[in-house]
């Protein structure tokens, strides 16, 4: 685990910008640069612009792409038309879930329709790993891991889209939701996708690790005037904490199933077989122990991962899987499975936050939702 | 009584004592601003009880941010005989004056020889320049 970091192509602007690097999934990551609040308010009033190189991008060519990756994921993929985005798990036989991860239907210039699934840093080699014995199962499908070739770079915010504007072709504004498209940003290859991970509208762009720089820089300077920032990882989990969104490690594991994660939208077990559909379709009947629900504390102390959660009886019913304090909602918020009987929202709970308890309530998620 | 950086001494976790010539047995505590400026967007301050014992080099409270909760350390030993209660609700002031009404408690000493363990302004200063 001594392996050094790996770096983005961005690292250099990260340096001469002042962003804070931390160890995240093996990369040097900008955890921030001005502070997170400031970058957070940035996201939600204007735009913010994230460096997520570090995700993992692997490609799939191949007639039977398509039926390989929906023998993995949980979400149907063989009917999948071009320029289609969808979220979805990949679980191991037992139902556990490995990865969530976004899968794309895209068209090459030359005419090819290839698939494109964006995992987890953390969980990429993990995911390799496990392809391999399909992928020799489906020789005939082509797999390329594209991480480091590539560079991965989302514009969020209600000003996105304005920004990209005069960067982008203008066949992209026409993009729907969770569409993406394979175009160029001058003259140089690029996939945009309107998919993010911040509860705004934008844009995440996919380009040649040697254009990173370039398009970034591009995007900065046609921000500037609307109010745009660079935007590190910590404000990055507020703003996914605010929109109820999952990370992987805290809300997903593989002892967790998407039913508790409220993702049951993200597995279709209707008419097909994948690896963990026997197990789901057992799961999915099971009115489920736990559930996954936001909580909103009294006071200005926020829980963190690993706080427990107690009941008027002063019983243990759970523990905060990520907290932090919200700086749109202006009070510590967090997320945590919990048995049925406490996980109604307006549920009253003590929280221990290092040995003080703290009064909290149990809240639908999101927290957050762009107006 | 104006404090300025380079009469305070130092723990190398940030936070400063004061001693002032009025009241020699008293040291007042308080963080330094290369401590708030690595905070950042600080939220909540957990504040000692006038009467509590405090230890040099141990734990008396807790500064949180958005993102991270940090200990802070007493740079003395001796009792709690003062607590900066408005602190918490006006938390800017450690931007605005982390040396005067950014303080944060008052300890009477048990062993004011203690402060000369404490790291002196240039080499706190050199410490924090090469962190």
């Amino acid at each position: 685990m001594d392996a050094p970091l790996q770096t983005t192509p961005l690292v250099d602007w990260h340096k001469a910008n002042g962003a804070r690097l931390v160890d995240f999934a093996g990369y040097s990551m900008p955890v921030q640069y001005t502070g997170i609040v400031a970058e957070h308010q940035a996201t939600r009033t204007a735009a913010g612009v994230f460096d997520i190189s570090h995700m993992g991008r692997l490609r799939f060519d191949g007639p039977r792409a398509d039926q390989l990756l929906d023998h993995l994921l949980t979400r149907r993929v063989l009917d999948m038309q071009t320029g289609q985005v969808r979220y979805s798990l990949m679980c191991n036989e037992e139902g556990g879930v490995l990865d969530d991860v976004l899968v794309s239907c895209l068209e090459s210039p030359s005419g090819k329709v290839y698939f494109l699934l964006v995992v987890n840093a953390s969980n990429r080699a993990k995911i390799v790993r496990w392809l391999q014995p399909h992928l020799a199962d489906f020789p005939d499908v082509e797999f390329h891991d594209v991480t480091d070739s590539t560079a991965m770079i989302a514009v969020q915010g209600p000003k996105a889209l304005e920004i990209c504007k005069p960067l982008l072709p203008a066949s992209v504004f026409s993009l729907g939701y969770y569409k993406a498209k394979v175009t160029e940003q001058m003259s140089k290859p690029c996939i945009v996708s309107r998919t993010g991970y911040t509860g705004e509208d934008g844009f995440e762009l996919i380009v040649k690790a040697e254009d990173a720089c370039r398009v970034w820089e591009n995007i900065m300077m046609a921000g500037r005037a609307h109010g745009i920032a660079a935007v590190g990882l910590g404000a990055r989990d507020t703003l996914r904490l605010e929109a109820g969104m999952p990370l992987y490690g805290h809300e997903l594991n593989e002892s967790i199933d998407p039913y508790q994660a409220g993702l049951s939208f993200a597995c279709s077990l209707k008419d097909r077989q994948f690896i963990g559909s026997d197990a789901l379709a057992k799961k999915s009947t099971d009115q489920g122990l736990l559930k996954r629900v936001g909580i909103v504390l009294t006071g200005r102390r926020a829980a963190r991962e690993g706080s427990e959660l107690l009941d008027q009886d002063n019983r243990v019913v759970g523990a905060v899987t990520s907290g932090s304090f919200s700086p749109t909602l202006d009070k510590p918020i967090a997320m945590a499975y919990l048995p049925s009987e406490v996980s109604q929202p307006g549920t009253v709970l003590d929280v221990d936050i290092r040995g003080t308890r703290v009064s909290a309530t149990v809240t639908v998620l999101p927290f957050y939702k762009r107006p | 009584m104006s404090i300025v950086p380079e009469n305070l001494r130092y723990l190398d976790s940030h936070e400063w004592a004061h001693v002032s010539t009025d009241e020699p047995g008293i040291a007042t505590v308080g963080i330094s601003s290369f401590a708030v400026e690595q905070l950042t967007d600080l939220v909540f301050m957990a504040l000692p009880k006038v009467g509590q014992e405090v230890t040099a080099g141990h734990e008396f409270g807790e500064v949180e941010s958005v993102k991270a909760v940090s200990p802070m350390y007493s740079p003395v030993s001796g009792t709690v005989v003062g607590v900066h209660e408005e602190l918490v609700n006006r938390l800017d002031s450690l931007n605005q004056d982390p040396y005067g009404n950014g303080w944060i408690m008052k300890v009477r000493m048990s062993d004011p020889s203690e402060l000369t363990k404490l790291l002196d302004w240039p080499t706190y200063k050199h410490q924090c320049e090469n962190s």
